[in-house]
């Protein structure tokens, strides 16, 4: 699956975005920010608030217990702050 | 008759005169035509600043404001709506963001404005950093702008 990351997120990973193939039980959002969080310390820096971050699946706003499965693009970004 | 929203997510400016005239010129079933417009301050928490850099996520901004646009169609009785959101850099005085709706009567016009515009604050995936003589930060949300926009949900 594509993983996007935007503004601090985006800055503290270094990448804008990337294909990872999690294991199988990898199930959640949450789950998913558990397990890049434990790649390095710039994934550590980026979720180390995990009840800060926003996800979405897809262009659709998600909470941390949606499930990944079938998932094509996840995204995580900061509270948003337009208008 | 079925209206369907326009909405715009653009570097270029757009001209607010244009837009209102857009959606009331020629007609005679709009009675009343609200436009919000968000313009960049030159100072935030009384800093000042020398522009604000906004980021968006392509595909879901249109995705969201679309989703939020047809839930506004379908509570108020709108004869037309554009929303147009700016990204890119943009200098203090220039516009953001632009809401407008038609309506027969005003207070489907006002009510329908201020719901889109509470909810782009904080749905529409876009986040603004701030350049200043201290460098470049990343604006935070406000917990204020959480609480406008949960007074619009339903219960």
């Amino acid at each position: 699956m594509k993983l996007k990351y935007f503004a601090w997120v985006r800055e503290r990973v270094g990448k804008a975005e990337e294909i990872v193939e999690p294991p199988a039980e990898v199930r959640t959002v949450g789950d998913l920010i558990g397990w890049l969080a434990a790649r390095d310390d710039a994934y550590a820096y980026a979720f180390e608030k995990p009840t800060v971050i926003r996800a979405a699946i897809d262009h659709a706003h998600v909470k941390a217990d949606a499930a990944i499965s079938g998932a094509r693009e996840i995204a995580f970004f900061p509270p948003m702050t337009g208008g | 008759m079925t209206i369907t929203a326009t909405i715009r997510i653009q570097e270029a400016d757009f001209d607010v005169a244009q837009e209102i005239a857009a959606l009331s010129k020629g007609r005679t079933d709009v009675g009343a035509v609200v436009s919000f417009s968000g313009i960049c301050r030159g100072s935030e928490q009384g800093e000042p600043i020398a522009a604000l850099t906004l980021e968006h996520y392509p595909g879901m901004a249109e995705a969201e404001i679309t989703r939020h646009a047809d839930e506004a169609l379908s509570r108020w009785p709108l004869r037309g709506l554009t929303v147009i959101h700016r990204f890119g850099r943009i200098a203090p005085g220039e516009n953001i963001v632009l809401v407008v709706t038609a309506s027969a009567h005003r207070q489907a016009a006002f009510e329908a404005a201020e719901f889109l515009m509470d909810y782009l604050k904080t749905n529409a995936p876009f986040w603004k950093r701030e350049e200043s003589a201290r460098g470049t930060s990343w604006i935070e949300a406000r917990d204020h702008d959480d609480a406008a926009a949960a007074r619009w949900t339903k219960p």
